[in-house]
């Protein structure tokens, strides 16, 4: 059997397999732009975890302050 | 740091961040050393030169199993030990397996042309590997389409159980049922039955692809969890402003 024999379904199985890999890389790379780059713009807004637990609390001492 | 305390997402994304450039790195090496000892490969007796296809089939057909494999750990990671970080796995591994499942598939295809004659047979080891991509995507449909995350990951991790049956089908197919796929040829009692110079460049591939599975689990974890602090923002955001 020549060396060269079915190249084609060769490379199209090796083509296929580059493209799955460079789609795989890809996706996870800009997923990782993407979240980042909302995380800084709500940041930039202030916004963190943090600031809905003060509000929370925030909430809970207005309530206590009524309270007594 | 002990493996329990990357239990914390906040220690797993430093510890991701750390490992997944040196990761990467040394998935390109050995991929390199790994295509080079593939290319040559002398060619098989009697497939010829199509059996170099066998180095990215088979590699694949593996992390597609291995990856349902992980998945299963995590969804008993998620029902019963409740792991912060078995979702999380779970989700990100779901598009990876899916994606090398369809490769194992596609390229089997490629190689069946030209040696059997045929794109497909409905045989054990070929349906069942189709079943297997048919889980992914379903599991993949399943996360998008419940809303409540937590809901969604026990649905999941039920369906990931039960999907688990298809591995040792997949496994075990050609031995159960009379196939045309072949036998097992690497993990078989008495050793391989392939000769050294296909052997190493495969298990050099399989090496590189499993690295390669490693560094981009461990990416679209760090991904997932990102995404949930912006889905948490987001509703700390819309509670603020209400």
């Amino acid at each position: 059997m020549p060396a060269t024999a079915h190249i084609e379904f060769i490379i199209a199985a090796y083509g296929f397999g580059v493209v799955v890999i460079i789609a795989l890389i890809a996706w996870v790379m800009i997923d990782y732009r993407l979240q980042r780059r909302v995380l800084a713009e709500l940041e930039t807004k202030g916004i963190s975890r943090r600031s809905g637990r003060e509000r929370a609390g925030q909430a809970a001492s207005d309530e206590m302050s009524k309270t007594a | 740091m002990r493996i329990s305390e990357l239990a914390n997402p906040s220690r797993f994304l430093g510890a991701a961040n750390l490992a997944i450039p040196w990761l990467g790195g040394a998935t390109v090496i050995l991929f390199a050393f790994a295509a080079y000892r593939a290319m040559l490969a002398p060619d098989d007796y009697q497939q010829g030169a199509t059996v170099k296809i066998m180095f990215l089939h088979v590699p694949s057909a593996w992390l597609g199993m291995l990856c349902w494999g992980l998945m299963t750990i995590a969804a008993l990671g998620t029902l019963v030990w409740r792991h912060p970080l078995a979702d999380v796995a779970a989700k990100a591994a779901a598009p990876l397996g899916a994606a090398f499942t369809l490769l194992c598939l596609v390229t089997g295809s490629l190689w069946g042309r030209p040696e059997w004659g045929t794109y497909w047979v409905w045989d054990a080891r070929l349906t069942s590997e189709l079943i297997l991509f048919l889980l992914y995507v379903g599991v993949i449909a399943l996360w998008r389409t419940v809303e409540d995350a937590s809901r969604a990951a026990r649905a999941v991790a039920i369906v990931t159980l039960v999907g688990a049956i298809d591995l040792p089908i997949i496994k075990f197919s050609v031995d159960w049922w009379n196939t045309l796929h072949q036998g097992a040829s690497v993990f078989r009692l008495g050793g391989s039955t392939i000769d050294p110079s296909i052997l190493i460049p495969l298990v050099l591939m399989a090496a590189a692809f499993t690295l390669l599975f490693v560094t981009l689990l461990l990416a679209a974890m760090r991904n997932e969890i990102l995404r949930r602090r912006v889905r948490t923002l987001r509703l700390v955001q819309a509670s603020t402003a209400g």
